[in-house]
C-alpha cells in the first residue's frame, strides 16, 4: 500500500464546522481524496481500477452509483473499471479487501481505494435511523432511538454487570482521554481542536437514559463525519510504475475476513466474537503473535467496543481488557499503541472511510510519515494490525501490515 | 377535578401573541401527551388558538409546528415507547411526523371567541389593558355553561379586579408565564382569598408537568417579577437622566446599559431588557401598576418622550428585536438612540470614550455567560463583588449603588407583602430573568 491522504474529519469539534453553514459535500471529498493519492502515483494513467467504499450516501445524500464518482475525480480514470462496495462501518475495509484480492489475482497492479461518508446532513436523531441501517431492520422498531448507542450500550452493561462497573467506566474515560490525546496530534482529527483539561471527568459523566442510552455518555461515541480516506494498493510491479521507492510503501503481511449472522443477538454481549475470529485469521495468515504488533487501528465506534477490541486480539483475558487499558497499554507511549490519530472517537468516524483511514493510518506510522502523531515502531514489533467493524461485530476485516523491504 | 377532563376543551386567547403562542405551545404539548395515553384512547381533546388577525394565526401555526418538531425530535425516546403499539412507525423521523401530527391536530385556529364558550379552561394572554380583559371574561363566563376557569396571563393587573368586576366568583387565577414561555422555567401564581382551590390545584399540576418554576405571589399590582423589574428600570432610567447632565443621552445610556450588563453580570443591560419587553409595554405596565402605589410614583416621562416619538423597541413576529433605546444589527447592539439628535448614534463613534470614563472591570470578572452554569457560582460572585466594593472606578460606584437599589427593590417586594419571602423573590430573577445571583445576598 502507497500513497495514503485523509480528507480532515468535519463534523462538531472542528473549528470550521457550523450545521447552518455551508460545507464540503461529497464530490468535494471524493476530489480532494481520489486527487490526493493521484498526485503521489503519478497520476490517473497508472490506475487499473478503483473501489468506492460508501455504507449509505444513498440516504444521506440522496445519491447510489457511486463509483460513477470515480471519473469524477481525475478525466484520466474514465472507463476504467470501478466498484462500490458496502458493509455498514466496515464498509472501508472491504474496499480496501477488494482491493487486494484483484492484485493478489493479478487482474490489477494498482487499485486506487478510496472510502467516503457524508453525514452531516440530517440532524443526529435521524442520522440513528439511517445507521441502524447497519443492523438488522426487524430490530429497528425494538431498538433504541439511537439504535447503535443502544445495542452497544447493552453490550457495556452486560460487560459492567458482569466484571466490575466501576472499573469498566474508568477505563472507557481512559480510552477517551487517549482517543482525545491523539487527535491533538493529528491536524485532520474531528477532535484537534480540542482543548478541554479534564477528559477523564468528562469521560466518567454519568449516562443519562432519559437524554441518550443506559451505560454510555455522549464521549463515550465516535463522532458524526463528513469525510474520505484514500490509497493506492499495488503490487511489487505496481510499485515500480508509480514510481515509489519501497521505504515508502507498506506491506500486507495477511488478513481475515469473517461474517456473523445480522439476524442473531450477539453469543456473549461482553465478547466481539467475530471481531476474535477476523484477527485470529488475520494473525494467522501474516504467521505472526500478538507479541508482534506494534500498533493497532482498532473501531472503537464506542469506548467499551475498543476496550473489548484489546480482549479480542488476545492483549487481555476476557474481563480484564479494563486493567490492560488503565494500566496505560493503550495510549500513545504504552505497549501497543492503539489508535494512534485518535480513532474514530478522536479522529473521527466517516463510516465509509473509516476503514480506510486505518490503513492510511498504519501507512503513515510505518513510514514514518505521521508528523506529530508519530510513534516509535519498535523492531521487534514491526507490525500494524487493523480492525474495521459492520454493524454489532457482523462485517469484520482485520489486517496485518508491515513497512517493505 | 378531574385534570385530563379539564383540558379536553381548552382557549387561549391572544394565542398569535408573543406569551401567548408559547402558552398554546406548552398546552398543546401537554393535551397531546394526555390523549396519547392508553386511557385517555378515543377521546376528543380540542385547543382553540384564538386571536382577532388572521395573519398572526397563520404565523401562529407556522411557529407551532417548528416548535413542536423540535420537542418532538427532544423527546423521542419517551415517544418511541409512546408509539410502541403502532407498528407503521419505525423510524425516529416517522415516530416525530406523527407526534407533530397529533399535536396539530389538536389545535384550531379561530379568530372567533365563541369557540371558547366550550371551553373548560380559558388561557387568557391579551393585551394588558384590564377593561378589556374584564369584557371578554365576562362575555365568556355569561355564554359559557361549564363555569370555566379563567387563568389570565398578566404581569400588573391585580387578580381581585379582574375577578370581582367579571363576576367570575374566584374561578380566576393569575399564571404569569415569562417570555418566551416555552423557554423560561419561571411561573409567577397569583390567587386571590376568593380563588377555587381546585383551580390552584390544576395549574400546579399542568405546572409541574411542564417542568416550570413557581412561585406564588400576593396579589398586588406587578406582582414580584414587575415588581422588580420596573423598579430597577426606573433606577436605571434616573441613573441615566443624572449621567445626561455631563454626558450626550446616548453616552449616558452606554454606560448604564454596560454597567447593568457588565459590571453586575447580568445577562443583558437593563436598557435592553426594557427594548426586549419593549418600552411600550414597560411604559404600560407601570401605568397599570401606578395606581396601587400611593406612596411611590411609578412613572417615566423619558419612556413617554421615546413613544411620542416612535421609538418603541419590542420584537418582531420572527422573534428578532426592533429597535428602541439601542439599535440591533443581527441581535447584536449597534448604536444608541440619542433622544436630542432624535436619530441613533453608531457604538463605534462613543464606545471607548465611554469604557474609558467607565474604568477598568474587576480582576476577577467573568461574563454572565461564563459563569451561569457554574456550580460555583457563589464563590465566584463573593470573590468579584468584593473586588467590586473597593474597586475606585466610576463604573465601579454606580454599579454598587445599582445592586444595592436591586437588593432593597427585593426586600421592599418582601416587607410590602408582595412576595412571601426573600427566597421567592430571589427565585424570580434567577429563573424569570436569566439572573445569575438573587438581588437579595450579601456580597455587597
Amino acid at each position: 500500500m502507497i500513497a495514503g491522504y485523509n480528507t480532515i474529519s468535519m463534523g462538531t469539534g472542528r473549528k470550521e464546522f457550523s450545521p447552518k453553514k455551508p460545507r464540503p459535500d461529497l464530490e468535494d471529498y471524493f476530489k480532494e481524496a481520489g486527487q490526493g493519492v493521484l498526485k503521489q502515483i503519478g497520476g490517473a494513467q497508472n490506475v487499473d481500477e478503483a473501489v468506492i467504499g460508501n455504507f449509505i450516501g444513498a440516504r444521506f445524500n440522496r445519491q447510489g452509483n457511486m463509483a460513477g464518482f470515480v471519473p469524477y475525480i481525475d478525466e484520466g480514470l474514465r472507463y476504467k473499471p470501478a466498484t462500490r462496495v458496502e458493509g455498514a462501518c466496515g464498509t472501508g475495509a472491504l474496499a480496501l479487501v477488494s482491493g487486494i484480492k484483484s492484485v493478489l489475482a493479478e487482474t490489477a497492479d494498482v487499485v486506487l481505494v478510496l472510502g467516503i461518508e457524508v453525514q452531516n446532513t440530517v440532524k443526529a436523531i435521524y442520522g440513528a435511523d439511517i445507521l441502524a441501517a447497519a443492523g438488522w431492520a426487524k430490530e429497528r422498531k425494538e431498538g433504541h432511538a439511537y439504535f447503535f448507542p443502544g445495542k452497544f450500550s447493552d453490550r457495556s452493561k452486560a460487560y459492567a454487570a458482569q466484571f466490575d462497573k466501576e472499573k469498566t467506566r474508568s477505563a472507557m474515560a481512559k480510552w477517551f482521554e487517549n482517543a482525545i490525546d491523539n487527535a491533538r496530534t493529528c491536524p485532520t482529527a474531528q477532535e484537534y481542536h480540542n482543548t478541554t483539561k479534564d477528559l477523564i471527568a468528562c469521560g466518567m459523566n454519568a449516562p443519562n437514559p432519559k437524554g441518550f442510552v443506559d451505560s454510555l455518555n455522549i464521549f463515550d461515541c465516535s463522532k458524526v463525519s463528513d469525510g474520505a480516506s484514500a490509497i493506492a494498493v499495488v503490487s511489487e510491479e505496481g510499485l515500480k510504475r508509480c514510481g515509489f521507492a519501497k521505504k515508502d510503501a507498506i506491506e500486507i503481511i495477511g488478513f481475515g475476513q469473517a461474517e456473523e449472522d445480522i439476524t442473531k443477538p450477539p453469543v456473549d454481549p461482553t465478547v466481539l466474537s467475530t471481531t476474535k475470529e477476523a484477527v485470529r485469521q488475520a494473525l494467522a495468515s501474516a504467521g505472526i503473535t500478538k507479541d508482534q504488533i506494534g500498533t493497532v487501528e482498532c473501531h472503537d465506534c464506542f469506548t467499551i467496543a475498543g476496550i473489548m477490541a484489546t480482549e479480542a486480539i488476545g492483549f487481555a483475558e476476557h474481563g480484564k481488557g479494563t486493567d490492560f487499558v488503565l494500566a496505560g497499554n493503550t495510549a500513545r507511549n504504552g505497549k501497543v499503541p492503539f489508535n494512534t490519530t485518535g480513532g474514530l472517537i478522536g479522529w473521527g468516524h466517516p463510516t465509509g472511510a473509516t476503514g480506510v483511514h486505518q490503513a492510511v493510518t498504519i501507512w503513515e506510522q510505518l513510514t514514518n510519515k505521521a508528523g506529530d502523531s508519530q510513534i516509535t515502531i519498535h523492531p521487534d514489533r514491526p507490525y500494524g494490525l487493523s480492525i474495521n467493524m459492520g454493524g454489532d461485530d457482523k462485517t469484520l476485516v482485520s489486517i496485518v501490515y508491515k513497512k517493505a523491504e | 377535578m378531574n385534570y385530563t377532563e379539564k383540558l379536553q376543551n381548552v382557549t387561549v386567547l391572544g394565542a398569535a401573541g408573543k406569551m401567548g403562542s408559547g402558552i398554546l405551545l406548552l398546552t398543546a404539548l401537554e393535551m397531546a401527551d394526555l390523549s396519547l395515553k392508553p386511557e385517555n384512547k378515543g377521546k376528543l381533546f380540542i385547543l382553540n388558538a384564538m386571536d382577532t388577525s388572521s395573519d398572526g394565526l397563520k404565523g401562529l401555526m407556522k411557529y407551532l409546528k417548528t416548535q413542536v418538531l423540535k420537542a418532538a425530535e427532544k423527546k423521542v425516546i419517551a415517544l418511541r415507547q409512546v408509539y410502541h403499539d403502532r407498528a407503521d412507525l419505525i423510524d425516529n423521523s416517522e415516530i416525530i411526523d406523527q407526534y407533530v401530527e397529533d399535536v396539530l391536530f389538536i389545535v384550531r385556529p379561530t379568530t372567533n371567541i365563541e369557540a371558547a364558550y366550550e371551553s373548560n379552561v380559558i388561557f387568557e394572554a391579551i393585551k394588558e389593558d384590564p377593561a378589556l380583559k374584564v369584557k371578554i371574561f365576562n362575555q365568556i363566563n355569561q355564554n359559557n355553561k361549564k363555569s370555566p376557569w379563567f387563568c389570565t396571563n398578566t404581569s400588573s393587573i391585580p387578580i381581585s379586579l379582574l375577578d370581582t368586576d367579571a363576576n367570575l366568583d374566584g374561578r380566576v387565577l393569575g399564571v404569569h408565564f415569562y417570555n418566551p414561555p416555552a423557554v423560561q422555567k419561571l411561573v409567577e401564581i397569583i390567587q386571590t382569598k376568593a380563588t377555587n382551590p381546585e383551580l390552584v390545584e390544576f395549574v400546579n399540576m399542568l405546572s409541574k408537568n411542564l417542568r416550570k418554576v413557581l412561585v406564588p405571589s400576593n396579589d398586588f399590582a406587578g406582582f414580584i417579577g414587575n415588581g422588580h423589574f420596573m423598579r430597577d428600570a426606573l433606577h436605571g432610567i434616573n441613573e441615566v437622566e443624572k449621567l445626561a447632565t455631563n454626558h450626550s443621552f446616548a453616552e449616558s445610556v452606554y454606560m448604564i446599559n454596560r454597567i447593568t450588563q457588565d459590571f453586575l453580570i447580568r445577562p443583558m443591560g437593563i436598557f435592553q431588557l426594557i427594548d426586549y419587553v419593549g418600552i411600550d409595554v414597560c411604559q404600560y405596565i407601570m401605568s397599570v401598576m401606578n395606581p396601587y402605589l400611593p406612596d411611590e410614583n411609578l412613572h417615566s416621562n423619558l419612556l413617554d418622550q421615546m413613544l411620542a416619538l416612535n421609538v418603541r423597541g419590542g420584537q418582531n413576529s420572527d422573534g428578532s428585536q426592533k429597535d428602541g433605546f439601542l439599535q440591533y444589527e443581527k441581535g447584536r447592539v449597534s448604536a444608541i438612540y440619542d433622544i436630542n439628535k432624535k436619530s441613533y448614534v453608531p457604538i463605534a463613534d462613543i464606545q471607548a470614550a465611554c469604557d474609558e470614563k467607565l474604568g477598568v472591570l474587576p480582576a476577577s470578572y467573568q461574563p454572565w455567560k461564563a459563569v451561569v452554569g457554574n456550580k460555583n457560582k457563589e464563590e465566584v460572585f463573593k470573590t468579584y463583588f468584593n473586588e467590586l466594593k473597593t474597586h475606585d472606578s466610576f463604573g465601579a460606584e454606580i454599579a454598587r449603588n445599582y445592586a444595592r437599589r436591586s437588593k432593597e427593590i427585593g426586600i421592599k417586594l418582601v416587607l410590602d407583602n408582595v412576595a412571601y419571602n426573600e427566597n421567592d423573590v430571589n427565585t424570580v430573577l434567577l429563573t424569570g430573568f436569566f439572573h445569575a445571583y438573587g438581588p437579595i445576598n450579601d456580597y455587597l
